[in-house]
């Protein structure tokens, strides 16, 4: 079972719902953790991995050979990206620009692009206790996530339960990290920008026909801007997590709370056998 | 040329649009560009008047007409992205590229123009606001922060400001990358977590990599002194400004609650820091545009 915990709206509480989950679900079950933020990775500092393995994630980058290359510059008209450029004969390639789609070689009609393989972040794998954890890591200065995400959900065990970490907004990293789970739990909080980005997320999950509902954190006890909005949208809450500021400054630290005391692993296992009951109400019957 | 003020912070949820909006009343006179283009936030508290609204044209997107298509799968083995599956296109996962239409002997697989999103103008009470809403997935957030950015620079020759104030996006990646581009100055919105901290390293480190100056805000910085502590000795380690430090306060919760602007109805540390974050902010503006 995947289950994928996304927001639109960034810190919401994404991690600590996903790292809290997978922590007191590995009592039961084995757990991978895909943290596909691979932007902003922080998984580890919640749980803490004894890092076994790193691999680098590689983009195929076009390389000219000189010698042969007239500066034609059909390469540089093909490339949508504008990773090329073609100036008075000579092609000038731009690396961070290119998707390595291919097409560049696949135009020129000297065949003299070939390619190189360009280091755009990496894979990293550790483990604690029952949760296996693998992190993407997309390189600064690197503009393309979405491969590095797909590194990632490929780590995933074919069996046991499958955690997935991902990015805020509602973007193509965000859309590739929840596609193929099957639920997606959504975090928010309880303010106008919660609201906002948590109807933006729902509209993406939608889309994707993922089932999926919504977890509200720093609860107020009130909470009737979040609930008036998923009775409009007959979406449901499948729990909410109190504000407290000792929560807060815990979490600051990188704290599991579901280690700290019972109360707060039932309330994350919980959550969990409510998604699993929402997938089987899910099922085509 | 106005100034453009890029306002980020790597991990999200820090309060980059609380500064943003604050920022935009104490300005008196500047233009605000919401660059965070997938899940916008500062017109939430600006109750903006919409002037303006085109379509965004952000890419292409592959098509594979039936009728001409005779099956021999050169697209599909083509396809760098898996986006073409038995001969049907998954527009979530084709990037426009045009290998497709490149190997396709028939014409029947061809790229069309796809609207990726909107680009918005509205009037607020502290000036005017260029913004925008991505689709869901949407190819080109980069090209659509881009656009925003063009738009606000227009809307700064034609009414005056000097100043741009660009509410950027989580992360590092592409439409941080664009928001960066033409920015004078970077405010790194942190608080003192752990992520907070790792948050504020990866941005400084894509600030460096394109050159541009950052200066550092930590927001409700006692939640966790010792943390906070620790950003401010990295700040100090690695030559970085720190321009303003912003208490825990429930007033700031409760301006958003209510769609309110911090500095405009309320008082209290945390919107007193903010003003004295404001003129700490330009004063470093004016300085390095001096310096230039």
């Amino acid at each position: 079972m995947i289950i994928s915990v996304a927001s639109g709206k960034g810190g919401t509480g994404k991690t600590t719902v996903a790292t809290n989950m997978a922590w007191a679900a590995s009592s039961l079950e084995p757990v991978t953790f895909l943290d596909c933020d691979v932007e902003e990775p922080d998984s580890h500092f919640y749980l803490k991995p004894e890092w076994s393995d790193e691999e680098d994630v590689c983009l195929p980058a076009p390389v000219v050979d000189s010698s042969r290359c007239d500066g034609c510059g059909r390469c540089a008209e093909f490339c949508r990206y504008n990773a090329l450029a073609a100036i008075k004969g000579d092609v000038l390639v731009f690396q961070g620009l290119c998707h390595g789609c291919g097409g560049c070689a696949l135009a020129c009609p000297l065949k003299c692009i070939t390619y190189a393989d360009k280091r755009i972040g990496v894979v990293r794998e550790g483990a604690r206790g029952g949760v296996r954890l693998y992190q993407g890591l997309l390189q600064i200065g690197e503009p393309v996530a979405v491969p590095v995400i797909k590194q990632v959900k490929e780590r995933r065990a074919a069996d046991g339960l499958a955690l997935i970490d991902c990015p805020p907004g509602t973007g193509c990293p965000m859309v590739n990290a929840i596609r193929g789970s099957d639920y997606c739990l959504l975090v928010t909080e309880p303010s106008p920008f919660g609201r906002h980005d948590l109807d933006l997320a729902h509209r993406a999950a939608l889309e994707l026909g993922i089932p999926h509902g919504v977890l509200v954190n720093r609860s107020s006890g009130d909470d009737g801007i979040i609930y008036e909005y998923c009775a409009g949208e007959g979406l449901k809450v499948l729990g909410r997590i109190p504000f407290s500021r000792g929560a807060a400054e815990a979490c600051s630290r990188g704290v599991v709370l579901a280690e700290t005391g019972e109360a707060w692993a039932w309330l994350f296992l919980g959550i969990l056998e409510g998604v699993r009951e929402e997938c089987r109400l899910s099922l085509p019957s | 040329m106005p100034a453009q003020l890029t306002i980020l912070s790597g991990k999200g949820g820090t309060g980059k649009t609380t500064v943003a909006a604050s920022f935009f009343k104490l300005a008196g006179s500047a233009v605000a560009a919401d660059c965070d283009v997938d899940a916008p936030n500062l017109h939430l508290l600006l109750e903006p008047t919409l002037l303006e609204h085109e379509p965004f044209e952000g890419g292409m997107v592959a098509r594979i007409d039936p009728d001409e298509c005779v099956q021999c799968n050169l697209c599909e083995e083509s396809c760098s992205f898996g986006a073409i599956r038995n001969l049907e296109v998954d527009p979530f996962s084709c990037e426009g590229c045009g290998v497709c239409e490149l190997v396709c002997s028939e014409g029947a697989a061809k790229l069309v123009p796809e609207t990726t999103g909107e680009v918005f103008v509205s009037e607020t009470r502290f000036g005017p606001l260029a913004h925008a809403l991505l689709r869901p997935g949407g190819e080109a957030s980069g090209k659509l922060v881009t656009r925003v950015k063009e738009v606000a620079s227009r809307l700064a020759g034609e009414r005056g400001p000097d100043l741009i104030l660009v509410d950027g996006s989580p992360g590092i990646g592409c439409p941080v990358i664009a928001s960066v581009a033409g920015s004078d100055l970077i405010l790194a919105v942190t608080e003192p977590t752990l992520s907070g901290l790792w948050g504020l390293e990866r941005i400084h480190g894509v600030a460096r990599h394109f050159g541009v100056e950052l200066a550092v805000c930590i927001n409700k910085c006692d939640i966790n002194p010792e943390m906070a502590e620790q950003i401010l000795r990295y700040c100090s380690e690695s030559a970085l400004s720190v321009v303003g430090e912003i208490p825990f306060d429930k007033k700031v919760n409760r301006a958003t609650m209510n769609g309110e602007v911090l500095v405009e109805r309320y008082g209290g540390p945390a919107a007193n820091a903010m003003r004295s974050l404001w003129e700490d902010a330009m004063a470093l503006l004016e300085s390095n545009k001096a310096r230039k």
